[in-house]
C-alpha cells in the first residue's frame, strides 16, 4: 500500500510530509526532488521507479503530489486516491497553492491522518468529513454521545457521503447535462469519428435523506417499457430515444441495480456532484458543418473559403463561436473578408481566428481569405492541418434528456412535488475538427 | 490566522526558544508551539531534542493539539524508544475514552509507533478495540493488526489476533469488512503458504454483499482479494461474475480495473461456448474504452493494462481502434502507449485509418513519438499485407522529408519489410541509397548495409558503396561491423570477379585487427567457408531466410498470465512480475490464472482460432544474440523482438544446412588451405574433434559457439544426442526428447517437443522433482508459439542447481513434470553427472596431493575404460572440455599417469587418477572422492567424453 505522501512546490521544496510505512525514508523525500522535479527532461511517466522505490505523481498549477510505496500496490487506486486528496483539499480550502497549503498545514496532517490509515485510503468523501474535521479546531470536546455515534456511524456507513440532519427552508435541485461533441470530418463531408462524452452534474439542496430516482431516455429502458404493452406513441417514444455505449457513476448509485433494472437510484450528496458519466457514438446530431474549399494559385498564393452552417431548431442560439483556419508557415499576408463575426489572421499562431458571437439554428454564414506566400525551397509540402471550431449550443448533441427525478423522502413532510427543480442542456465542443 | 508563518522561522537558538514555548502555562501558546516543531519536522530539521517537552503537551483535552502531538511521537519515537514509554499511558487511557474518535485516534497511532516496549502494552487496548461496539473503532482496529504484524509477527499469531480478524469479515459493517480484509490480504502475502485468507464459498459471499456497500477504497480491497480466490467450478465462477460486472460502472477507475481483474480471471474457466461467456466479452469493451476519458495519469495506467488485455483477448477490444487514435494534448506518455495498443489492434479491416493517423503522427515535434510512429507503420506493413505497399510510399514520402531521425527510423523498418516480401520493393533501394550519408545511428547504418549487400547484385556500385563504409571500420559499432563483413561476403559471392580485394580486406579486418570475439569468430569462419568451399559458403551465406513474425514484442505467455492476475497494479504498470521491483518476500509468489475450463480437445481448437495472432503461421524473428541467426545473417531483426529461445521446425532446414555444411567441410582436410590466415592458430586443430563428434544438430551448434569463442582454447564439452523421454502415446500425443548441455558454465536442459496429437498444444510449463544435486529450472518453459500438429519446438531450458536438494536412485535420476493445456504428464531422465563439473575445477597440485592422501582407501573406485585409442594429450584436452582438469602428468616406464581433478556444483571435489599405456587401448581409472556414490558416475562421464 502508499508507503508515504508528498506534497512539494515547485522549487522541489517539501510542504507536507507523511510517511505510513517503515521501508520508506527520508532520503525518498529528496530521490523525487533529484530524479523528477529537477529532472532536466520532460517527466515521461507518472510512475517513477528510483532504487526500488515507486513514485506516483500528479501536478495541479506548480504543486507537486507524489505517493510513495514499495510494494506491488494497486496503481489505479494510487491515482485515484491522489485525485481525491485534491479534491478534498479544494473542498477545504480552495485552490491549491503553496500558500493555501502553508496556511493550512496543520489541517492536511489531521486529513492524511484520517483518510489514509497505513496506507489504505480510509472514506475520504467531503461531506462526512467535515463533520469532525473543521478548519476551526476540532469539533468533538463537547458533543453529546449520540452525536459521536452518528459521526462515526456515517463515516463508516453505507451512506458515507452524507450526513444525517440537513434542512433546507425551500429543496431545490440544480441538474446540467453537459456534452463536449467531438469530430473529425473529411473534406468532403463525410463523419471520421464522433463521439459525445456527456456528465450529468447535481446540486441538491435537500432535506434529510431523500431517495431519488433519475431517468433518462435511454434507449434500452424505452425499448422494454415499449415491449411492456403500453402504446403511448411508440413511433414517437422509440425516435427520441438514444443508445449509450457506457456510463459510470458516482458512488451513490447502486450500481447492481442498475445492472439489473438498468434504473438509476441513489441517496445523493448534499451540495454540487457529478452524478454520472456517458458516451455515445450513434445519431449524434452535428451542431456545425464546416464545408472548406482550399485552392492553391500558382507557388505562392492560396485562396481558402470557408462556409459554416447551423445544423439545429431555428429558435435556439448558437454562442462564443470560433473558427480556426490554419495558415502554412510561409505566409507573408493575409485579406480576409467574412459575412458575419471578425476575423483575423494571427501570425503567431499561424493562423487565422474567426469569431462570432451568436448564431441561430439553420443559418450559414461565409468567410473567404486570400493567403500570401513566400516562395521557399522547401520541398516539403504544407501538412493542410484540419480547420477546428469552438462553439456551445444549449441543447445536448447526444439528444440526450432527462425524463425524470423522483424525489422521495418518507420521514419528513415534503413530497416530490414540492422540490423545485432546473434542468439545463449544454452543448460544447470538444475537439471538432474538419480536415481540409 | 495562517500557519504559514511557521515555516519562515530559521533564526538561531529557535530550539531554545520553543523548548521554553512548549513549556509555556498557557494552552494557545503550547499549541503554537507544537505547530512550529511540526512544520520544521516537515521541511526536515531534526527536532528530535524537543522530544520530552512534546509529550508532555500529551495530556490534553484538545483534540488538535492532541493529533499534533501523535504526528510527532509517530515520527520520532523510534530515535527515543526510552521516552516513548512516558507516552504509552496517555495511550492506553485514550483507548478508553467515551469518544469513538479518540479511541481510534490512539489505536491508530500506537500502531505506527514502532517500538517493542510500545507494542508490548498495544495488545490489550487492540484486543478490546477489535471488539468495540463502534464500528468506526473496528475498522480503525483491523488496520492496526496489520501494523502490529509488521513489526511483530509473532506476537500477532501469538495473541490470536488473526483469528479475530477473520472472524471480523463476517462485520455487520462493510467498511470493517473492507480494511478487515485488507489487512488479511497483506499478511497472507508474508506468509505465502498460510491458508490465512482461506477464502471459501460462504466467505466469498459476504465480501460479495460487503461489496455493494462498501466505500470506493473498500471496494478495490475487496475486489482484489476476490481475484486470488479460485472458484470450484465454472458455475460459481459465472456467479461471481455475475455479481462482480456491476462494478464495471463504477466512477473510480481503479473500482473498475479491479473488477475488470476478477472477471478477466474467472472468464478463464467459463466454457467458450456458453452464452454468458460471450456476453461477458461484450460488456468488457465499453468500460475499458471510458477509462480513456480518464485523468491523463490514469489514462496511463488504463493504457498499460489494456496492452495485456488485447494480448491476452484480441476479441475484446478489436472494433475499437478509433478510441486509442492519439489526441493533439495528450502527454507523450499517454500517446507513446496508444501507439503501442494501435499496432497491436490493426488489422484489414482497419488499416486505411491506422495509416492515416500514423502519418500524421510522423510530423509531430516530439523525436521518440515520431520516430515510433515510423516504426509503427513499418509494422503495419508487417503485419497486414494488402497494406505493405501503401506503407512503403508512405516511407518513401517521410524519406523525402528529410528529417534525420525520420530518415533513418524508416531505413530501419523498410529493411523489415524486405525480409518479410523479398523481391517485391527492391525499386526504391535507390532513394534509400541518396541517403546513405546522412546516417549516423548504428542502427540505420547496419539496416542499410544488410540492404546493400542482400542486393548487392541490382546495386551497380554496391562495392563502392561498401567500401566507403569500410574506411572507417574500427570506429564503427559492433553492430555495423559484423554486418558489413557480413555485406561483403554476400557482394563477394554474387560478384567474386570484381571484389576479390574487397572481401581480403574486409576478413583481415575483421579477424586480424579487430578485439571482438564475435567479429573474430565469423570472420574467420567466412574465411574457412570461402577458402575451403564456395558452392557450400554460397549456401551458408545466401540461405533462404526464414520468415519474420508479425507480432513483435509480445509478452511471453507465462508472464503475460502472471501480469493478468496483477491487473491494475504497479506490475502491470511495468509489465513486470512484482519479484522484480518489490524487496523481500511480499508478492514473490507466482500467481497464475486458473487452468482453462473444459480441458478437452474441442473446447481448444475453437479458442485458437478465435485469438488473432496465435493464427499466425508459426514464425519466428532471430535475436541479436543468437550466434545461428548471426551466420545466417538475421541479425537485423526489428529491434524490439524478445530475444525468442524457441525454434519452430520450420526453421531445421537451415540449421541442418549449417551444421551438416561445416561438419563436413571442417571434418575435411584443415590447415591445408593456403589461403588461411596466420591468425588461425590453434583453432583448427582442435576443430575436427569437436565438430565431428556432434552428431545432433543442436551440439554442433554448440559445439561452433565454443570453437568461436576459444581460439587456442579447448572444445567445448560432449553433448550426447537427444534420446526420447517421453513417448507420445504415453501423453496425448505430446513426445519430449532431450539432452543435457553444459554452455559456458550455464546447465541446460535441450528439449525436443513434437505434437503427434491432431490439435494444437499450448501453455506449456515444466518442474522438478527435488533431486540430488538441486537442479531446477532457472526460468519458465519458452514457448512462445502455439504448438500446432506435427509441428517440432526445439526449447533450451537454463537450469539452475538452486532447488531443492533429495538423494535420488540412481544418483542422477531427475524427475520431470510438464504440463500444456491437455495435461500434465510424468517422465524421469538421467543426466550426465558431468553438467554439474565446474569450470573452476582445478586443484592446486599440493592440495591435490593432500587430498588424495587424506581420503581413505576404502573410497577409492577403480574402473577400466576400454578401446580408447588416443594419446594422453588428446585425451587430457577432450576431458578438460567437460571440466575435468589435468593437474599434473608422469610418465613412468611408458605408462602416462594423468591426475585430474573435478568439482561439482556442490562443491564436492573428486580426484582421479587415469594411467594410459602406449599400445594399450584399455585405460584404468582410479577415483576417488569423500562422496565414494558419484564415483561411478564419474566414471560414465569419463567413457561418454573419450568415446565421443
Amino acid at each position: 500500500m502508499i508507503g508515504g505522501l508528498f506534497i512539494y512546490n515547485h522549487k522541489g521544496e517539501v510542504l507536507i510530509s507523511r510517511v505510513y510505512r517503515d521501508d520508506i525514508g527520508r532520503n525518498a523525500v529528496d530521490a523525487f526532488r533529484v530524479n523528477v522535479i529537477h529532472a532536466r527532461q520532460q517527466v515521461r511517466s507518472p510512475v517513477t521507479n528510483i532504487a526500488r522505490t515507486s513514485f506516483f505523481h500528479v501536478k495541479r498549477s506548480n504543486i507537486w503530489l507524489a505517493a510513495v510505496t514499495k510494494q506491488n500496490v494497486n496503481a489505479a487506486m494510487v491515482f485515484e486516491f491522489l485525485y481525491k486528496m485534491c479534491d478534498v483539499m479544494t473542498a477545504y480550502f480552495g485552490k491549491i497553492s503553496e500558500e493555501n497549503i502553508k496556511n493550512n498545514f496543520v489541517l492536511i496532517y489531521e486529513l492524511l491522518d484520517e483518510i489514509l490509515d497505513f496506507g489504505y485510503p480510509q472514506n475520504s468523501e467531503t461531506g462526512a468529513l467535515k463533520t469532525f474535521i473543521t478548519q476551526q479546531g476540532i469539533k468533538g470536546q463537547h458533543q453529546t454521545k449520540e452525536e459521536q455515534s452518528q459521526i462515526t456511524s456515517q463515516v463508516t456507513g453505507q451512506i458515507g457521503w452524507r450526513r444525517e440532519g440537513i434542512k433546507y427552508r425551500r429543496n431545490e435541485l440544480f441538474l446540467d447535462v453537459l456534452e463536449s461533441v467531438n469530430l473529425l470530418m473529411s473534406p468532403q463531408g463525410q463523419v471520421l469519428s464522433a463521439h459525445v462524452s456527456g456528465r450529468v452534474v447535481m446540486k441538491s439542496y435537500l432535506s434529510g435523506m431523500p431517495e431519488c430516482k433519475f431517468g433518462m431516455n435511454d434507449k434500452i429502458v424505452i425499448d422494454k417499457q415499449g415491449k411492456g404493452g403500453t402504446t403511448d406513441e411508440p413511433g414517437k417514444s422509440g425516435k427520441q430515444s438514444i443508445a449509450i455505449d457506457d456510463c459510470t457513476f458516482h458512488q451513490c448509485v447502486r450500481l447492481s441495480k442498475f445492472d439489473s433494472e438498468r434504473s438509476i437510484s441513489f441517496i445523493p450528496p448534499d451540495g454540487e456532484y457529478e452524478l454520472m458519466r456517458y458516451r455515445t457514438t450513434k445519431d449524434i446530431i452535428l451542431p456545425f458543418r464546416v464545408i472548406p474549399l482550399v485552392r492553391e494559385v500558382g507557388r505562392t498564393k492560396l485562396e481558402v473559403k470557408v462556409v459554416i452552417k447551423s445544423n439545429f431548431k431555428p429558435s435556439l442560439l448558437a454562442q462564443k463561436i470560433e473558427v480556426r483556419i490554419p495558415t502554412p508557415l510561409n505566409t507573408s499576408g493575409v485579406q480576409v473578408i467574412c459575412m458575419k463575426g471578425k476575423a483575423k489572421y494571427k501570425a503567431s499562431e499561424n493562423a487565422i481566428v474567426w469569431k462570432i458571437k451568436r448564431m441561430a439554428g439553420m443559418k450559414e454564414s461565409q468567410i473567404s481569405a486570400e493567403i500570401e506566400l513566400l516562395p521557399t525551397n522547401d520541398k516539403k509540402k504544407w501538412a493542410r492541418p484540419p480547420i477546428s471550431m469552438k462553439f456551445q449550443v444549449p441543447f445536448a448533441p447526444s439528444g440526450l434528456k432527462v425524463r425524470y427525478l423522483k424525489v422521495f423522502e418518507s420521514k419528513l413532510n415534503y413530497s416530490d412535488h414540492d422540490v423545485i427543480k432546473w434542468v439545463r442542456y449544454i452543448g460544447r465542443s470538444g475537439i471538432y475538427e474538419t480536415r481540409c | 490566522m495562517t500557519d504559514s508563518k511557521y515555516f519562515t522561522t530559521t533564526k538561531k537558538g529557535e530550539i531554545f526558544e520553543l523548548k521554553a514555548e512548549l513549556n509555556s502555562d498557557k494552552k494557545e501558546k503550547k499549541k503554537e508551539a507544537v505547530k512550529k516543531v511540526i512544520a520544521s519536522m516537515t521541511v526536515g530539521k531534526d527536532v528530535s531534542a524537543l522530544f520530552p517537552d512534546v509529550v508532555n503537551c500529551m495530556q490534553t483535552d484538545n483534540l488538535e493539539l492532541k493529533k499534533l502531538v501523535y504526528l510527532y511521537l509517530m515520527n520520532y519515537a523510534k530515535s527515543q524508544p526510552d521516552m516513548a514509554i512516558m507516552a504509552v499511558n496517555t495511550f492506553v487511557k485514550d483507548c478508553e475514552d467515551l469518544n469513538p474518535l479518540i479511541r481510534a485516534l490512539a489505536v491508530r497511532t500506537m500502531g505506527c509507533i514502532r517500538v517493542d516496549k510500545i507494542t508490548e502494552y498495544l495488545c490489550e487496548p487492540l484486543r478490546k478495540c477489535l471488539k468495540d461496539e463502534d464500528p468506526y473503532v473496528r475498522k480503525t482496529a483491523a488496520v492496526c493488526v496489520a501494523k502490529l504484524h509488521d513489526i511483530n509477527a509473532q506476537l500477532v499469531e501469538d495473541q490470536g489476533f488473526l483469528d479475530t480478524l477473520k472472524d471480523l469479515i463476517s462485520d455487520s459493517n462493510p467498511m470493517v469488512v473492507a480494511n478487515a480484509v485488507a489487512a488479511l490480504s497483506e499478511i497472507a502475502e508474508s506468509h505465502p503458504n498460510s491458508n490465512l485468507l482461506d477464502l471459501n464459498p460462504q466467505t466469498i459471499n459476504k465480501l460479495l454483499t460487503a461489496l455493494n456497500e462498501c466505500t470506493e477504497w473498500g471496494q478495490i480491497f475487496i475486489l482484489d482479494c476476490l481475484a486470488s480466490y479460485l472458484p470450484r467450478d465454472d458455475r460459481e465462477s459465472q456467479s461471481i461474475c455475475e455479481r462482480v460486472t456491476p462494478r464495471l460502472s463504477h466512477a473510480n477507475s481503479a473500482v473498475v480495473l479491479s473488477a475488470v481483474k476478477v472477471l478477466m480471471k474467472f472468464m478463464e474457466m467459463l466454457p467458450k461456448d456458453l452464452d454468458y461467456y460471450g456476453t461477458l466479452l461484450k460488456k468488457l469493451a465499453p468500460p475499458l474504452v471510458t477509462l480513456l476519458s480518464a485523468e491523463p495519469e490514469l489514462q496511463y495506467v488504463a493504457l498499460r493494462n489494456i496492452n495485456l488485455i488485447v494480448q491476452k483477448r484480441p476479441e475484446i477490444l478489436k472494433h475499437e481502434m478509433k478510441v486509442f487514435f492519439v489526441k493533439y494534448n495528450d502527454p507523450i506518455y499517454v500517446k507513446l502507449e496508444k501507439l503501442d495498443i494501435m499496432i497491436r489492434l490493426a488489422s484489414q479491416a482497419n488499416i486505411a485509418q491506422v495509416l492515416a493517423e500514423l502519418k500524421e503522427y510522423a510530423t509531430e515535434v516530439d523525436v521518440d513519438f515520431v520516430r515510433k510512429a515510423v516504426r509503427a507503420i513499418g509494422r503495419c506493413a508487417i503485419k497486414v499485407e494488402q497494406s505493405a505497399e501503401r506503407c512503403v510510399s508512405t516511407l518513401l514520402d517521410l524519406i523525402q522529408t528529410k528529417v534525420n531521425y525520420v530518415v533513418q527510423e524508416a531505413i530501419v523498418v523498410i529493411k523489415d519489410i524486405f525480409r518479410k516480401y523479398p523481391n517485391k520493393y527492391e525499386s526504391v533501394i535507390a532513394t534509400l541509397c541518396e541517403n546513405l550519408d546522412s546516417l549516423d545511428e548504428p542502427e540505420a547504418r547496419a539496416a542499410m548495409i544488410w540492404i546493400v549487400g542482400e542486393y548487392a547484385e541490382r546495386i551497380d556500385n554496391a562495392d563502392e558503396l561498401l567500401e566507403s563504409f569500410l574506411e572507417g571500420f574500427h570506429d564503427e559499432s559492433t553492430q555495423v561491423q559484423l554486418q558489413l563483413l557480413t555485406a561483403i561476403v554476400k557482394l563477394f559471392l554474387k560478384k567474386p570477379t570484381e571484389t576479390q580485394e574487397l572481401v581480403q580486406q574486409v576478413l583481415s579486418l575483421a579477424t586480424q585487427d579487430s578485439d571482438n570475439p564475435d567479429l573474430r569468430d565469423r570472420g574467420y569462419i567466412y574465411w574457412r567457408l570461402l577458402s575451403t568451399d564456395p558452392v557450400a559458403a554460397k549456401e551458408v551465406v545466401l540461405a533462404e531466410k526464414p520468415l519474420i513474425s508479425e507480432e513483435t514484442d509480445l509478452i511471453e505467455p507465462t508472464l503475460l498470465e502472471e501480469l493478468i492476475c496483477h491487473i491494475g497494479t504497479l506490475a502491470s504498470v511495468y509489465h513486470k512480475p512484482p519479484s522484480a521491483f518489490v524487496e523481500g518476500s511480499r508478492g514473490v509468489q507466482h500467481k497464475r490464472l486458473p487452468p482453462r475450463a473444459g480441458s478437452g480437445e474441442s473446447t481448444e481448437s475453437p479458442d485458437v482460432g478465435q485469438s488473432g495472432p496465435s493464427e499466425a503461421p508459426p514464425a519466428v524473428i532471430p535475436s541479436q544474440g543468437d550466434l545461428l541467426g548471426d551466420l545466417l545473417n538475421l541479425d537485423l531483426a526489428p529491434p524490439t523482438a524478445t530475444v525468442p529461445s524457441v525454434q519452430p521446425s520450420m526453421q531445421m532446414g537451415a540449421m541442418d544446412l549449417l551444421g551438416g555444411g561445416l561438419d563436413s567441410l571442417l571434418g575435411g582436410d584443415i590447415g591445408g588451405s593456403p589461403s588461411m590466415g596466420a591468425g588461425l592458430g590453434a583453432a583448427p586443430a582442435a576443430m575436427p574433434a569437436s565438430l565431428g563428434s556432434a552428431p545432433a544438430v543442436g551440439g554442433g551448434l554448440g559445439d561452433l559457439f565454443d570453437l568461436g569463442g576459444g581460439v587456442g582454447m579447448p572444445t567445448g564439452s560432449y553433448v550426447a544426442p537427444k534420446t526420447v523421454w517421453l513417448l507420445a502415446m504415453k501423453a496425448k500425443g505430446l513426445e519430449i526428447s532431450g539432452t543435457f548441455a553444459r554452455r559456458g558454465g550455464i546447465i541446460q536442459m535441450d528439449l525436443s517437443l513434437t505434437n503427434k496429437a491432431m490439435s494444437v498444444m499450448t501453455d506449456f510449463a515444466i518442474q522438478f522433482n527435488r533431486n540430488s544435486f538441486g537442479l531446477a529450472p532457472a526460468g519458465p518453459l519458452q514457448v512462445l508459439t502455439p504448438l500446432s500438429p506435427n509441428q517440432t519446438i526445439d526449447v533450451s531450458l537454463p537450469l539452475s542447481t538452486s532447488g531443492p536438494v533429495m538423494k535420488m536412485e540412481p544418483l542422477n535420476n531427475l524427475q520431470v513434470a510438464v504440463k500444456n493445456n491437455i495435461d500434465v504428464f510424468y517422465f524421469s531422465c538421467q543426466y550426465p553427472l558431468s553438467l554439474l563439473f565446474v569450470e573452476d575445477g582445478k586443484m592446486d597440485r599440493q592440495v591435490f596431493l593432500a587430498t588424495w592422501k587424506d581420503i581413505p582407501n576404502d573410497n577409492e573406485a577403480q574402473f577400466q575404460i576400454k578401446d580408447i585409442h588416443l594419446n594422453s594429450d588428446v585425451a587430457s584436452n577432450k576431458l578438460q572440455g567437460s571440466n575435468i582438469f589435468t593437474i599434473a602428468k608422469r610418465t613412468v616406464e611408458g605408462q602416462d599417469m594423468l591426475y585430474q581433478s573435478v568439482k561439482l556444483t556442490n562443491g564436492i571435489w573428486v580426484l582421479a587418477e587415469m594411467r594410459i599405456q602406449t599400445g594399450n587401448p584399455n585405460y584404468t581409472l582410479s577415483i576417488k572422492c569423500r562422496a565414494p556414490e558419484v564415483c561411478p558416475f564419474v566414471y560414465q562421464c569419463y567413457e561418454l567424453v573419450l568415446k565421443n
